[in-house]
Order: structure tokens, then sequence, then C-alpha cells
């Protein structure tokens, strides 16, 4: 069921908030064996919650339009009673959580039933959703290939059908690349829209925080619900809520609509040329708009993140490197020696390619691009082949994301469903736009371009499918 | 601009290291040299872009 379906049946008592509950619990026991999405299931204060939802009903309160939906978190969010680990082994040294992340109390503010923390590559440094501790959460289409990352176990969860909803964090493409090999939607709204107090952060100057599902009616009510300002976050927006929910059946009329050119029609392996081409056939898009220095905006996403994570790990880098996975210390040591005038480079640079392409939105609402070069690798690989040249895997699955969140502009990843793997394309939208890019989105799953396949790597009884 | 020797680079990440305080062992050595060397080819694709004396970087403080 959707979370729509859900929230409808529980408002109106053809389901109880504990029986949606329960029925989430039940298939993250059934399935999660072999997805391995959830590090923490929070069985407990998610039946009581369910039970308080209830109990509002059956007083006659009002309830919100989440009500009785289980969601779940990346382990970067704190949950009140676990310590937050981020994917790491260290943090779980760290005390448990005091308060909740804010966008958890905001979900839950709004009827919504957290059941657990979901797996993450560590410290969100990652594009496979691979954890040399947790082990790697797997792809719900087949699971010996990546869920991506780093909010691998939010793709695993939503794409395998554990829970409707899960909220994750994007830097570079964390929530746009587990959606495109996951197969389901995702919404990486502008930088500062949503708060991201009391989440563990990688770099500050680029994270963001946004949901899953798998219809966008269910993404856009999940964004509806977590908007606002908050003070405890300093890049969150002081602007008013602006709910899409309502909007998303406008359709169409007035969009302007291009196809990103240049650097995004580059490196691309066929499946992700077809599933662009899908989407611009069924918009009847054929403009092509070349995005200046969308290069070079990925090698100053890299240099700011590199330098920013070293920072914020240096203390731990210092008195606890064996702790680490060796692959994500190593790459945090070398951003540590970069050298200072080129991360300030870097930082104008932004400020410079923010202009430019605030100049293209003038001329177009939205932009379509590739959300990743490839289908989901297999866990574990560590090339593949492109054009008769072989590159590394890991350095390349983010390409056509970080030139966007770079300057935070609002994304939905769309999952077109190609067989036998589905693959995400992204739709762009100019900053605080989040609700041009939503109604593409819609429009799209209403042509049935777009569309969340049925998870077919599991079965109910956990084992593997042939 | 000439690419550093290995050994030139070893000598730079012992530099660097010794003034952050970094305890840094010999087999970790190769891979951070990869990770430096990919990263400042990023850093050097920035640096190469001609910026005004004015531009101002992206994080501006707020008062």
């Amino acid at each position: 069921m959707t979370a729509s379906a859900i929230a409808a049946a529980v408002a109106t008592r053809k389901l109880t908030a504990v029986e949606a509950t329960d029925a989430a619990l039940a298939r993250i026991a059934a399935r999660d064996g072999v997805l391995n999405s959830f590090t923490d299931t929070t069985a407990q204060r998610a039946r009581a919650k369910a039970r308080a939802v209830d109990a509002d009903i059956a007083a006659g309160k009002p309830v919100g339009p989440l009500a009785g939906v289980p969601f779940a978190v990346k382990n970067l969010f704190d949950v009140q009673g676990l310590p937050t680990r981020a994917g790491s082994r260290i943090n779980r040294d760290r005390p448990a959580a005091m308060r909740d992340a804010a966008l958890i109390e905001r979900m839950e503010a709004a009827g919504a039933v957290l059941v657990g923390a979901l797996n993450m590559g560590e410290y969100a440094y990652d594009f496979t959703g691979e954890n040399v501790h947790d082990g790697p959460s797997r792809n719900p289409h087949d699971p010996t290939r990546m869920s991506g990352g780093s909010s691998g176990g939010s793709g695993s969860a939503v794409g395998g059908g554990l829970v409707p909803i899960a909220l994750g964090s994007d830097t570079n493409g964390s929530i746009r690349v587990p959606s495109s090999f996951c197969g389901i939607f995702g919404l990486k709204p502008t930088y500062g829209r949503l708060s991201r107090a009391r989440s563990f952060p990688f770099v500050m100057s680029l994270d963001h925080l946004g949901p899953f599902a798998r219809s966008v009616e269910d993404l856009a009510l999940a964004y509806d619900v977590m908007q606002g300002p908050d003070p405890d976050d300093a890049a969150c927006t002081a602007r008013a809520p602006q709910p899409v929910s309502g909007l998303l059946s406008q359709g169409l009329e007035g969009l302007r609509i291009a196809l990103a050119g240049g650097h995004f029609q580059k490196n691309l392996f066929p499946e992700a040329a077809e599933a662009v081409s899908r989407v611009a056939a069924a918009l009847k898009v054929t403009e092509v708009i070349e995005v200046p220095e969308a290069a070079r905006a990925r090698a100053a996403a890299y240099v700011i993140s590199t330098t920013e994570g070293a920072s914020l790990h240096l203390d731990r880098l210092r008195t606890r490197p064996g702790d680490f996975d060796p692959a994500v210390r190593d790459r945090l040591i070398a951003g540590a020696m970069i050298p200072a005038p080129m991360v300030d480079r870097a930082q104008k640079f932004r400020r410079w390619y923010r202009a430019q392409v605030l100049e293209l939105f003038k001329s177009v609402d939205v932009l379509i691009a590739p959300a990743t070069p490839c289908i989901a690798p297999k866990i574990g690989q560590a090339t593949f082949v492109l054009d008769g040249v072989e590159l590394p895997v890991r350095a390349n699955i983010g390409i056509h994301t970080q030139p966007i969140s770079f300057i935070g502009l609002p994304v939905v990843a769309v999952p077109i469903p190609l067989e036998p793997m589905p693959i995400g394309v992204q739709i762009i939208a100019a900053p605080w736009c989040e609700h041009v890019a939503l109604r593409v989105a819609h429009a799209l799953q209403q042509l049935g371009v777009a569309a969340a396949p049925a998870p077919r790597g599991v079965l109910e009884n956990g084992s593997r499918s042939a | 601009m000439a690419e550093p020797s290995d050994e030139s680079w070893d000598d730079y990440i012992d530099a660097v290291g010794r003034v952050l305080s970094l305890p840094i062992e010999d087999a970790w050595r190769p891979a951070i040299r990869a990770n430096l060397e990919v990263s400042l080819k990023m850093a050097k694709l920035v640096d190469e872009f001609s910026l005004a004396d004015e531009a101002e970087p992206a994080s501006v403080f707020t008062a």
C-alpha cells in the first residue's frame, strides 16, 4: 500500500495504525534478511506511537496526513535512545541521542510511525550502499547488485516494499543514486529547504535531507509535512512552507523543458541514454541546453566534499584511524592534504557557476538529465567498461548528480522501469521550485513512463528469488 | 606543472601528516597517494578556471 492509501484507510478506520505498523514490521522480518536495509528496528516505540494515533482517531481528534504510515530513516538521523552511527563503527560509542532529528519529529507530528534506522555507507562518503561494518544493503530487484549510496538502506527498504517512505541525505547524489538503482522516486529539495537539525553531517556546505517513496503523491506528502524554518539548522530557509501536494495535477501546462547537454550526455551506458530518451519522448522535448562548466562543477564539489569531510573527521582520523572503513579513511586523509587556496577557489567557482545556471533558468523551467550513468553494478564491482575504456565504478557513479547538488537545485529522481533493472532520470528545477519538478514527475507517472517496479529480488520467506 | 614523483608524494604526505598530527601507517600510503592524486587533479581543474578578484565565495557569513 502507498502512504496515501494507508493514511486514508487509517483515518477512516478501515485499518488501524497498529495493523499498518505490525504489517511493516512483519515485512521487515520476512525480507530484510536478504536486503539488509535496516540496522535497527524500533518496534516498541513504533507500536506505542501507532496506539496513540489509533486512540486519537477513536477519540475523534484530528490526525495528520500521514496517520499510521510506517517510515524509516538513514542511520545518520538522530533517533532518541539510539547512538547515531552514521554508518560507522566509531559513532556507536556515542551516547544515545536525547531527541529525534527535526524531520522525524515533523513526520511523527503528521501521524507517521518510525519503525527503524537504515543502513548507509560509512559517514555518507559513498555511492555504493556497501558498508564494511554492517554488510551491504542489497538491491531489491537483484540482491547481487548494489543498492546505491550513500542512502543505500533507504533505497533498498522502499524499493523492497518494506516501508512506503524513507528519509535519506544527499550531499553529492546520495538520494538520487539509490533512487535510480532501486527503482523508486527520490526528492532532493533545494539546499536549505528542509532542516538538518539533529542529523550527523558530512559536508555542511552541500548536505541536504529528503524523502524516498514509491509514488510522486507519497513523495509530496512527506515533503509537505517536513517543510518549515528551523533555527537549529543555520542553513535552513526562513521561507514559509510551500505545499506541493495540491499542485501535482497541474500537469505540464506552461512549462518549458529541455535536456541537459554536454557533460550530461557523455559517459552513459545505453540504459541511461534509453531512460532519458523515454522521458524526452513522453514530454515531447527536443531542445538541448548546455550547462556551462558542469564537469568543473563536479570537480569543485569533489574538492569541497573531501576537504570539509576531512575537517569534520580530523580528530577521529588522529585517534581511531583503524576503526574507519579503510577506503573512507584514506580518502579523508588525502582530503586533509588539499591546499587551502584550492578550496577557497572551489567555493568562489560555486558562486560563479550558480549565476550561470540561474541565467539558464530564465529561458527554461526544467532540465532533464540522467541520474546515474549505469544500472546498479554488482556488489563489489570495482570497474566498468564504457566506450572501450575501463573506469572505476565508485568515482563515476555520481558524475551526473554532483554538478546539480553543488548549487543546491531541487531534483526529483524518477524511476524508469527498464528490464531487467530500473534506472533513474533527474528532473531538475530552479531553486525553490520543487513543485515544478514534482509536477513533471507526476505527469511522467500518469503517462506510465515513470513507475516504481515491484521488487523481484526478494520473496516473502526471505530467500532470494532465482 | 610537472607531476611529483612517488618519493616527493611521500615527502608531502609525511610533512602534512606531521603538521596535522595524523598517524599514517606505511600500508596506507599507496591508497592515500592515489586519492591525493585524484583529489588534486580535481582541485587543479578548479584552479585553472579564471575568477575575478572580486569573486565572492559561496560560503558567505551572515551576521
